[in-house]
C-alpha cells in the first residue's frame, strides 16, 4: 500500500509538486497518468526514497520514504524512466548483477520472472545496448522484479517501446498484479489508463482527479460529439467562434465537440456523431475546469 | 561479500570492454613517460658553437678541440671574424660564439690576463645561461690541465652535480610522470566512473537497491587501485629500463608512498562525483581543479622554490607535491625512509581527511 499526503516539491523557482496526495492499495494496478513535465518522475523519486519532498509525508506499507529509507528499499522494486541497465553488459550479466545487489539470486526468484525473462533467453549473451526498446524493457521489468518485491513501481515503462511490446506489457503486469505485487505505474498516454484498477490524472504538480477509469469516464458531465468535414481545421475555426459551442478540440480525424445547449445544431458539409468520452476527454475537461477556476 | 564482489566484477567489466578506457590507462602512462624521457627534455645538447679566433695558437686550438670533441657541442665555424659575430648568431648558425684575443697564449704565458668571451643568444635565457655554464665548465676544465702541466697557483671552482650529473631531465620528470598518471587515472576516472552510472540512470536503481553506500564507493575504488598500482610498476620498469633512471631507494617505501597518494586520489575522485552531474562536468572539473595544479604547482615542472610565496603557500595543498617530492628522494637521492615522514605524515592526512568527507558527502539520495 502507497500513500502519499500533501506532497510538495520544489526545484528552485520551479513548483514541481503542489501538494500531491492519493492511496494505492495493496494487490491494484495504480495508473499515475498525465503528460511530460506534469511531476510524474519526481513523485517517483519521492516515493521510491530517491529524493524527500519539500513537506508532506509519504509512506509505502506504512513505512516512512524520509526516516524508514533502508527499510523501504529491501521491499521495492522500481524501473526508472531510462531503463537503467549496463549497456555494456550482457542481459544475463544484468540480471545476474541486480539479483546480487538485491541479496538473492536468479535461480531463487526465477519463476516470478519467467515469463518475460524467457523471451529474452535466445539473447543471454548479448549486450543491453544492442537490444530493440521493448526488449531492454523486458530486461528492465526482470531486473526490477529479480528479488520478489512487494510493491513495484514503473516510471514511464512504455515510452519509446512499440505497440505490441506495449501490449504484452500490460498483461504481463496484470500476471504480477495476480502474484500479490502492488503496482504504481505511470505513463504519458492516456489510453493505457484503462489497464489500470485506478488511476489518477496529473498535470501541473496538481492531481485532477483520482477514480477507476469507468467511474472518471462515467463522471464527464456532457455530451460529448464527433464532428468531422473535408476541412477539420477550418471547421475547428467555425466551431470555436460558434456561441452554443462550449468546447472544441482536435483528437485524431475527428474533432471532439460539446454544447451548451441540448440540441445539436445542424451544421452543413458536417458530419457530427454522439461518442463515449474517453479517459484523454475527461483530463481536457478537468484540466481546463481548473484553469477556469 | 557477495555483493561486494559481483560489484567489483562488473567494474572491471566496463574497464576491460572499453577499449578507450584501457588504452588510456594502460597506454597513457607509457606513452607519458616516453614523450617525457625522450622528446620533452629541458636538457640541453646540441649546442652549435661557433669561434673567432684572432690568436690561432696552442692554447686556442686545444679549446678549439675539446669544443669539437665535445658530444654536446657542435663546431659550426671555426673561422668566423669579430664583426660577424652578430651574423651567425642571427641566421642561427650557432647558439654561442667563443671569441678569443689577440696573442692569447702569449698573454697567459707573460701572465697577463688573456680575455675569452662568450656570446649566447639569449633569447630563451634559461637554455643560454645552460649553454654558457656547458661551455664554460668545458674551458675551465681545458685550463685546468695546464694548471697542473704550468705550476700558477689559481683557484678553479670545482662543481659537482649530486645526484644527477649530467643534469638529465628523465631523473626529475619520472617522479612527476608518476605523481601526474596516478592523479588521472584515480581522480579522474573514478569520478566518471561514477558520475556516469548518474548520467544513465542506473544510479537511481543502486540507490533504491539495499546496497550499502560504502560497496558501491569500494566497488568504483578497487578496480582503479589496482590498475594505479600495475601503473606504478610498468613506469618503475619502463624508468630503470628504458630511460635508464636509477632506482636507489627501496621499492617496497615506493610502493607504499604510492598507496598512500593512490588513496588521497581515489578520495578526490570521489568528490569530485558527488559535485559533477554529468561525464563532461567531472572531466572538466579534475581537469582544472587537479591536473593542473597538479602539472604547475607541484614542482614537476616550475621548482616550488621559485614561486611567490603566495603560490608555495598553495602549492603545500597540492598532494602530487608531496608525492613527488617523496618519489624523488627515494628514487633519485637513495634516501632511507626517516628522511621521508614529513611527506607521510602530511599525504596520510590528506588521504585520511579526503577519505573520511567524500564518503560522509557520499549521497544515499539522488540530491
Amino acid at each position: 500500500m502507497i500513500v502519499a499526503d500533501n506532497i510538495h516539491k520544489n526545484y528552485r523557482e520551479v513548483e514541481a509538486l503542489k501538494g500531491v496526495g492519493f492511496t494505492v492499495n495493496a494487490g491494484e494496478i495504480f495508473g499515475l497518468i498525465g503528460p511530460d513535465g506534469a511531476g510524474k518522475t519526481t513523485l517517483f523519486r519521492i516515493l521510491t526514497t530517491l529524493i524527500t519532498a519539500d513537506s508532506g509525508r509519504a509512506t509505502i506499507d506504512g513505512l516512512d520514504t524520509v526516516t524508514d529509507f533502508e527499510q523501504i528499499r529491501k521491499r521495492i522494486g522500481y524501473m526508472p524512466g531510462k531503463f537503467a541497465l549496463y549497456q555494456d553488459l550482457t542481459v544475463e550479466e544484468n540480471l545476474k548483477f541486480y539479483a546480487t545487489v538485491f541479496n538473492t539470486t536468479v535461480e531463487e526468484n526465477y519463476e516470478l520472472v519467467r515469463e518475460i525473462y524467457g523471451q529474452l533467453e535466445p539473447f543471454a549473451n548479448r549486450r543491453a545496448g544492442a537490444l530493440s526498446g521493448g526488449m531492454k524493457q523486458k530486461l528492465a521489468l526482470s531486473c526490477a522484479l529479480i528479488h520478489r518485491p512487494a510493491v513495484l513501481m514503473l516510471d514511464e515503462p512504455t515510452t519509446g517501446v512499440d505497440p505490441v511490446s506495449r501490449g504484452e506489457f500490460q498483461s504481463m503486469l496484470e500476471r504480477l498484479k495476480r502474484q500479490g505485487i502492488t503496482i504504481l505505474i505511470s505513463t504519458p498516454y492516456m489510453d493505457e489508463a484503462n489497464r489500470c484498477d485506478r488511476i489518477a490524472l496529473i498535470q501541473n504538480g496538481k492531481i485532477l482527479t483520482v477514480d477507476s477509469p469507468d467511474k472518471i469516464i462515467a463522471s464527464y458531465p456532457d455530451s460529448l460529439y464527433a464532428a468531422k468535414s473535408d476541412n477539420n481545421y477550418r471547421l475547428l475555426g467555425r466551431l470555436n467562434e460558434r456561441p452554443d459551442v462550449k468546447r472544441c478540440y482536435v483528437s485524431g480525424e475527428y474533432l471532439r465537440v460539446t454544447f451548451n445547449t441540448e440540441a445539436v445544431p445542424a451544421l452543413d458539409g458536417v458530419e457530427i456523431k454522439p461518442v463515449q468520452p474517453t479517459v484523454e476527454d475527461c483530463f481536457i475537461y478537468l484540466n481546463s475546469k481548473r484553469n477556469n477556476l | 561479500m557477495k555483493q561486494l564482489i559481483s560489484f567489483i566484477q562488473k567494474e572491471f567489466r566496463h574497464i576491460f570492454r572499453d577499449r578507450r578506457t584501457m588504452l588510456l590507462l594502460l597506454g597513457m602512462p607509457t606513452a607519458m613517460m616516453i614523450l617525457f624521457g625522450f622528446a620533452i627534455t629541458t636538457e640541453v645538447k646540441n649546442i652549435n658553437v661557433a669561434v673567432s679566433d684572432a690568436s690561432h695558437d696552442e692554447r686556442t686550438r686545444r679549446i678549439i678541440n675539446a669544443l669539437a670533441e665535445n658530444e654536446y657541442f657542435n663546431l659550426r665555424e671555426t673561422a668566423s671574424r669579430q664583426r660577424e659575430t652578430e651574423r651567425v648568431l642571427s641566421d642561427g648558425t650557432a647558439d654561442i660564439v667563443v671569441v678569443f684575443d689577440e696573442n692569447f697564449d702569449e698573454k697567459l704565458t707573460r701572465g697577463e690576463k688573456a680575455g675569452i668571451r662568450l656570446i649566447a643568444d639569449a633569447s630563451d635565457p634559461n637554455t643560454a645561461i645552460t649553454k654558457i655554464n656547458y661551455t664554460t665548465s668545458l674551458i675551465k676544465g681545458v685550463e685546468s690541465d695546464w694548471a697542473t702541466s704550468t705550476p700558477s697557483g689559481r683557484i678553479i671552482p670545482n662543481v659537482r652535480m649530486l645526484y644527477n650529473p649530467q643534469m638529465k631531465s628523465a631523473y626529475n620528470f619520472v617522479p612527476g610522470v608518476m605523481g601526474l598518471i596516478l592523479m588521472l587515472i584515480c581522480a579522474m576516472m573514478t569520478s566518471i566512473s561514477i558520475v556516469r552510472e548518474k548520467e544513465t540512470g542506473t544510479m537511481e536503481l543502486l540507490l533504491v537497491s539495499p546496497v550499502k553506500p560504502i560497496y558501491v564507493i569500494l566497488s568504483k575504488a578497487v578496480p582503479y587501485f589496482v590498475i594505479a598500482c600495475v601503473d606504478v610498476l610498468a613506469i618503475l620498469l619502463l624508468a630503470v629500463f628504458v630511460l635508464q633512471v636509477p632506482l636507489l631507494g627501496s621499492v617496497v617505501w615506493i610502493m607504499v608512498i604510492s598507496f598512500i597518494y593512490i588513496a588521497v586520489c581515489l578520495a578526490l575522485g570521489l568528490l569530485i562525483s558527488t559535485v559533477a552531474h554529468t561525464q563532461v562536468a567531472a572531466v572538466l572539473i579534475s581537469g582544472v581543479a587537479l591536473m593542473m595544479p597538479a602539472m604547475l604547482l607541484s614542482g614537476m615542472i616550475y621548482p616550488v622554490e621559485n614561486m611567490p610565496v603566495l603560490l608555495e603557500w598553495l602549492s603545500s595543498a597540492i598532494p602530487a607535491r608531496w608525492y613527488i617530492t617523496a618519489v624523488k628522494k627515494l628514487m633519485i637521492q637513495g634516501l632511507d625512509i626517516s628522511y621521508l615522514w614529513k611527506e607521510l605524515v602530511v599525504l596520510s592526512f590528506m588521504a585520511g581527511f579526503l577519505l573520511f568527507v567524500s564518503i560522509k558527502k557520499f549521497n544515499v539520495r539522488l540530491q
